[in-house]
């Protein structure tokens, strides 16, 4: 199984000094599988590598360096466009914690500029940035009536000219979910970087990485996710963080969250028969990149939409994709 | 994966694994010059899959994915498998490969220098540089001219030469069938046979030199010729890199100097006799 080869290798990086070349290529590709190949590459910037890997690694640190770059105008042009508007923009994920210079943020992958804004900042936000050249991504009516009446973020958006996605939330789980997160004590509670830009504060950082992983979505991109929550605590006082997840309502996640992060990427832990369970996804990945124990997968894919809806509007959802032609892949 | 091999062609090494035997022998075969090391830690892999369970028995289609793939990638029939290969390999560097500004161009050596051509598909980019690389002239590549960002050297990336509709014929002509693939009929692109380059094409594919002529060539059209501006050379190139973003000020630094150091002209020509004459002597009088 590469995806724990993966795991071995960033708990322990020394551990390279056995691999054979299809322990390289196992590793190699796992890793760019699970977008860690970045972090990977900072991970082992001080081992003796083969000179073959050499390059694949420094290729991969000059990417991450590239896409931390591309990240942060991306929110110097989104506080550009909601300067006027005097609401705190809070960046989240991989753009924060490369904007506040975080550990977890080292080589990550960064995709889609998200941020957290008032929810009664919503519209004014929207307005503004279809303003600034920001424009909607799905066309269709169903998807877009769903995003504004059930999820926690408006519809995707792209810069017409830049070509880069921009999430907007109003809180950090869908509106469906069984839990309610007090976003307004969020953003109250979020540290200013200058210029109207603001990152949650180290604890609250905690919760919504867990809430991203645990509480919502099917585990895709889980190990990343872990890896985060890994170093995130880190930078956390332990009661604060138990305050908070239980103000938040989602204190079994952030537990299972640190049982899980203590097992894979720290000497250890003892995990329950439902966190072994989410390791054996998390490490369901093969010396070629594929993803292994299909129906363990298709469970989790399942449980996503179980969380977030309700039976009946599981239901209905599902029946309105199927007939547009939509199949889970 | 159940079948696989490795293979080295240029600076990159890709490892190829697939669910079905064939696309791997036909790659052993027509690859069999190359280096095919057994235990090589690769650049890049490459999977040729199932598009689901049913589809690896019953009429096979293949998905073309790897560390880098798009998630819709039209699927492929199995008897197109070598091409799905060719196209995987292609896939892996268009999207992954950063130690040098990728081309979207043919290129040729001759006396220590190269000539580059650049065009969309169907300009005649392939063919010229598959005929020029049995006059004389060393081929390096069809589909990737690989640009140094620090010494501004054009290197190799001599993989098969892929010859569609038209072509096929006036190639296989000139080089036998013994140098020819199978026929991949009625494939997206029409008909498509792959060519496997001169021995020496191969052994010197970790050789670079420096460029001293850009063609963009057009076929079907009657003989013409003009100067292409820097402006314009430019605003080509980047079009016809799939890395210039990625690569960042480097990429932005080479190019530049690329443009402003080769001379070069847009050709138009009806036939690939004629398009040799006018290379040959725009080679002869370049400056």
């Amino acid at each position: 199984m590469s995806a724990a080869l993966l795991v071995r290798t960033l708990r322990d990086p020394a551990s390279v000094a056995g691999l054979d070349a299809s322990g390289w290529n196992g590793l190699i590709a796992a890793a760019r599988a699970e977008r860690l190949i970045g972090t990977l590459a900072f991970r082992l910037a001080d081992v003796a590598v083969p000179p073959a890997v050499m390059p694949i690694l420094s290729d991969a640190r000059a990417d991450a360096a590239r896409e931390a770059r591309q990240a942060l105008w991306e929110a110097d042009r989104a506080a550009q466009a909601l300067g006027a508007l005097g609401v705190r923009v809070v960046l989240l994920k991989g753009t924060a914690y490369a904007a506040a210079g975080l550990k977890a943020g080292q080589g990550r992958f960064i995709g889609d500029l998200d941020i957290l804004v008032p929810v009664e900042a919503m519209a004014a936000v929207e307005q503004a940035l279809i303003a600034a050249g920001w424009e909607w991504v799905k066309d269709d009516p169903y998807d877009d009536a769903y995003y504004r009446q059930w999820m926690h973020e408006l519809p995707p958006m792209i810069h017409a000219t830049r070509d880069r996605m921009i999430d907007v939330h109003h809180t950090i789980l869908p509106l469906t979910a069984r839990q309610t997160p007090d976003a307004a004590a969020m953003i109250a509670d979020a540290v200013p970087l200058g210029d109207g830009l603001y990152v949650l504060s180290s604890e609250d950082r905690v919760v919504h990485a867990v809430a991203h992983m645990l509480a919502d979505g099917d585990l895709q991109g889980g190990l990343r996710n872990l890896w985060d929550i890994h170093h995130l605590l880190a930078d956390t006082d332990p009661d604060i963080v138990i305050a908070r997840a239980a103000r938040h309502g989602l204190l079994p996640h952030v537990q299972q969250a640190r049982r899980l992060a203590a097992a894979l990427y720290s000497p250890g832990a003892r995990l329950t028969l439902w966190d072994r369970l989410i390791r054996a996804r998390l490490l369901a990945r093969d010396g070629w990149g594929r993803e292994t124990r299909k129906a363990l997968i298709f469970a989790f894919f399942l449980r996503s939409h179980w969380l977030r809806m309700p039976p009946l509007m599981l239901a209905r959802h599902l029946w309105t994709k199927w007939r547009k032609g939509h199949r889970p892949s | 994966m159940r079948q696989s091999l490795t293979l080295r062609i240029g600076p990159a090494t890709f490892r190829i694994g697939s669910a079905w035997p064939a696309p791997i022998a036909e790659l052993a075969r027509l690859y069999a010059a190359y280096p095919q090391p057994i235990d090589a830690i690769a650049d890049f892999t490459v999977r040729l899959q199932p598009t689901s369970l049913v589809r690896r028995f019953i009429r096979p289609s293949i998905f073309i994915t790897g560390d880098h793939g798009l998630a819709d990638a039209a699927p492929m029939s199995l008897s197109h498998g070598l091409l799905a290969a060719e196209m995987g390999m292609n896939l892996q560097m268009a999207l992954g490969w950063r130690r040098h500004l990728l081309l979207h161009a043919s290129s040729v050596e001759k006396d220590g220098r190269v000539l580059v051509m650049t065009g969309e598909s169907g300009s005649g980019k392939s063919t010229l540089a598959a005929l020029l690389g049995e006059r004389g002239w060393r081929f390096m590549g069809d589909e990737f001219a690989l640009l140094d960002l620090d010494s501004g050297a054009i290197l190799p990336f001599p993989r098969l030469v892929s010859l569609k509709n038209r072509a096929i014929d006036v190639v296989a002509g000139e080089v036998g069938e013994a140098r020819m693939g199978p026929l991949l009929a009625a494939t997206a692109k029409g008909d498509i046979r792959h060519m496997v380059p001169r021995r020496d094409a191969v052994a010197r594919m970790g050789k670079g030199a420096m460029p001293a002529l850009l063609l963009f060539p057009r076929f079907g059209h009657a003989a013409d010729m003009r100067a292409v501006r820097q402006a314009e050379i430019f605003m080509r190139l980047t079009q016809a890199s799939t890395n210039y973003v990625a690569l960042g000020e480097p990429g932005f630094a080479a190019l530049t100097r690329f443009v402003q150091h080769v001379p070069a002209r847009a050709i138009d020509f009806p036939t690939g006799e004629e398009a040799i004459a006018m290379v040959e002597r725009l080679w002869e009088e370049r400056t």
